[in-house]
């Protein structure tokens, strides 16, 4: 083999790598949009947070405007605080409703913030005050079935 | 009886010693490849020449399986998601799997087959007809000329070989999803970028075909130079390698994708 | 300093897994001479010849070359002694992966920073040497035995080296290809004023070439001398093993139990 014609399949070889790559980058995954570096956090406290996890997005009228960045457990509240990171371009008022919501009827679940009408706007490392827990559906079901059952007792007092 | 035991108990704890001593005899030529590798890299021409013999004509296989493996993933993924009615999710579906998985594990396997068996053989048969010795004996170090080359030149190929993986995985699943079956093009497309992270999907994906291509080079060049200078010294390596390596990638796999996935969807 | 002898042994010992292989060798091979050591299949002359190219150290003892003790050089000294010296193995040991030009340019381009050049004119006159300039685009798996064996031997010489080591040049050729490769051997050795060490046991071939030999036989030194001497010589060892005779001091049986034993034979008797 010629050592030109081997250069030349190794530089090809080489460019088609790095344009998977970019592909993979760009086209895949999430790079285009990506901006880290411009963004500010807000934190959040919830009574539960279901199935919600690290980097699940955080919409506003469904618009994702930022991620969920860390969750941790508070031993002097007893509930689950969820730190975001969310776009600098989205500013948000003080009074903004923070829900854990879910895509669809099985989709994943996310953080959704629904402005309020607050003159002053959140700042970076500011608390959401106004939270919602995340639908659990075991206890969804449990209400359905002790409804159920206190219907069918005729308004017995027999609680569990 | 009891002596049959002993004999028995003794065989075991030479197995034992025996591959503690073969670790660190495989730590020690590692470390060797390391320290020895600046000829390769002063001389980049010894590297293009083994980057055309592991990477250029493993690409072929690789492009295909990849095609393949995206196509399959499309079909399947499809027939499942529609269960649900997310079928738009299926290009979410391909892309996670592949980057994050498939890609760098199925791309190793290959690679492993292909290029590392042909490593170990080059070289097995380099040393079974006198070759490394000759090297030796003209003071050229065979660890600097002849292994270090390949090494570098298999840890370079592996991740470029497994972004090929992936990419043409994800055009096989768009052209099954989006072209064969018609899902939502759009939605095909902005989905998958909605949930493949580049940080944690992609750059762990990277880091994952990085460390296989390190471990099955390794392995490679180690059972190639450590080959019995025979016919069937050689072939036994050959195997070792490909078996050796699909042990390591799995196990690796699963030890790096607990690391990096986590607690984290 | 040149009236020393090029390489020197003295009361070499070499084990191999607590098996004596070498015992006691004692040799001088003087500059500028071809000197054979012969024996048997597995008597210790190759692993004579890795003493002497350092790859291997001796259990006592030392061997001596160009006034260097060689168990005793570190890696650098002992590589730059190998680039004065070289080895032609059994079957050549070309590299696959090079044509034979590139195999005799190897060394002047891993050791010199000759331009191309220069390398290129250096290649024909040593591929020329061994009759093989028209070859020198040929890949090695498309040369016969004997060509490879020349092409080795141009590669060999290549830096001009002050010692040359042959192990088996003889090994496996056909008799033209033998009687070339043993006249090239004495008329490169004359040409470069070099010393040429062979291992052989092509009694015949070698005796016609060589300056001095040495057999060796079990570990030891058996006999030594010039051709002629060798070839009056009354030692019934030397004599086996140049008239080619089965069975000698090196027996044709393999140690074992009496015959009768084996065959039981004692016990259906009784």
């Amino acid at each position: 083999m010629q050592r030109a014609k081997m250069d030349l399949w190794v530089g090809l070889f080489v460019v088609a790598g790095i344009g998977a790559l970019l592909i993979l980058a760009l086209q895949v995954g999430n790079l285009g949009t990506y901006s880290e570096d411009k963004s500010y956090t807000l934190v959040g406290n919830f009574e539960n947070i279901g199935g919600l996890k690290i980097r699940s997005p955080v919409k506003s009228a469904g618009v994702v405007v930022g991620r969920v960045m860390d969750i941790q457990f508070s031993t002097k509240t007893f509930d689950a605080v969820v730190t975001m990171n969310i776009d600098d371009r989205y500013q948000f008022p003080k009074d903004t409703f923070a829900s854990i919501l879910t895509s669809g009827l099985l989709g994943a679940q996310y953080v959704g913030l629904a402005a309020g009408g607050d003159e002053g706007m959140l700042k970076s490392g500011d608390k959401i005050m106004k939270t919602n827990s995340a639908l659990v559906l075991e206890e969804m079901i449990g209400q359905f079935l002790f409804d159920k059952a206190s219907e069918d007792d005729e308004g017995d007092s027999d609680k569990f | 009886m009891p002596r049959r035991i002993v004999i028995g108990i003794r065989g075991v704890g030479h197995r034992i010693i025996e591959s503690v001593w073969r670790l660190g005899y495989a730590a020690r030529f590692f470390s060797l490849i390391l320290l020895k590798s600046g000829t390769s890299i002063r001389r980049f021409g010894l590297i293009i020449r083994e980057l055309y013999f592991t990477g250029v004509l493993t690409m072929v296989i690789i492009l295909v399986s990849g095609l393949f493996v995206g196509m399959v993933l499309g079909l399947q993924g499809y027939e499942t998601l529609q269960k649900f009615g997310a079928e738009t999710a299926v290009g979410t579906l391909v892309a996670l799997s592949l980057v994050r998985e498939l890609g760098p594990v199925v791309a190793g396997l290959l690679f492993a087959s292909r290029a590392g068996s042909a490593i170990t053989a080059e070289i097995g048969l380099m040393k079974a007809t006198e070759q490394l010795e000759a090297m030796g004996m003209m003071a050229v170090d065979p660890i600097a000329r002849v292994v270090a080359p390949r090494f570098w030149a298999g840890v370079i190929s592996m991740p470029l070989l497994a972004a090929m993986f992936s990419a043409m995985g994800v055009f096989g699943g768009y052209l099954v999803a989006v072209v064969l079956i018609g899902v939502d093009e759009g939605s095909f497309w902005s989905q998958m970028q909605s949930v493949v992270d580049f940080r944690f999907d992609i750059v762990n994906g990277i880091i994952k075909t990085c460390v296989f291509g390190v471990a099955i080079t390794a392995i490679a060049v180690f059972e190639g130079y450590n080959a019995p200078p025979t016919a069937e010294g050689v072939s036994g390596a050959t195997t070792r390698t490909v078996v050796t390596s699909a042990l390591v990638i799995l196990g690796l796999d699963f030890v790096l994708t607990s690391f990096m996935f986590r607690g984290v969807g | 300093m040149t009236t020393n002898p090029l390489v020197e042994i003295k009361d070499l010992n070499f084990s191999y897994d607590e098996r004596a292989i070498l015992k006691g060798i004692n040799m001088t091979m003087p500059r500028g001479k071809v000197i054979a050591i012969m024996g048997g299949s597995g008597c210790g002359k190759t692993t004579l010849l890795r003493l002497i190219g350092g790859v291997v150290s001796p259990s006592s003892g030392y061997v001596r070359v160009d006034d260097q003790i060689v168990h005793e050089l570190g890696r650098d000294k002992l590589f730059s002694l190998r680039r004065k010296m070289s080895m032609l193995f059994q079957f050549g040991a070309l590299f696959t992966d090079l044509s034979v030009f590139d195999n005799v340019a190897f060394q002047m381009r891993e050791h010199t920073d000759l331009p191309e050049s220069v390398i290129r004119d250096l290649v024909f006159m040593k591929l020329h040497a061994v009759g093989l300039r028209g070859a020198h685009n040929l890949m090695p798996a498309e040369l016969s035995g004997g060509m490879a064996r020349r092409v080795a031997l141009a590669r060999s010489i290549a830096l001009d080296p002050m010692l040359v080591m042959y192990d088996e040049p003889f090994a496996g050729l056909d008799p033209i290809s033998l009687s070339v490769i043993g006249k090239l051997i004495r008329r490169l050795t004359d040409a470069l004023g070099m010393t040429s060490i062979l291992v052989t046991h092509d009694v015949h071939q070698s005796l016609e070439i060589v300056d001095y030999v040495y057999f060796i036989s079990e570990g030891v030194i058996a006999a030594h001398g010039t051709p002629s001497e060798v070839r009056g010589s009354v030692s019934p060892f030397v004599h086996q093993f140049i008239h080619s005779e089965v069975d000698g001091p090196v027996p044709f049986h393999y140690p074992a139990e009496k015959y009768a034993t084996d065959l039981n034979l004692e016990n259906r008797i009784a």
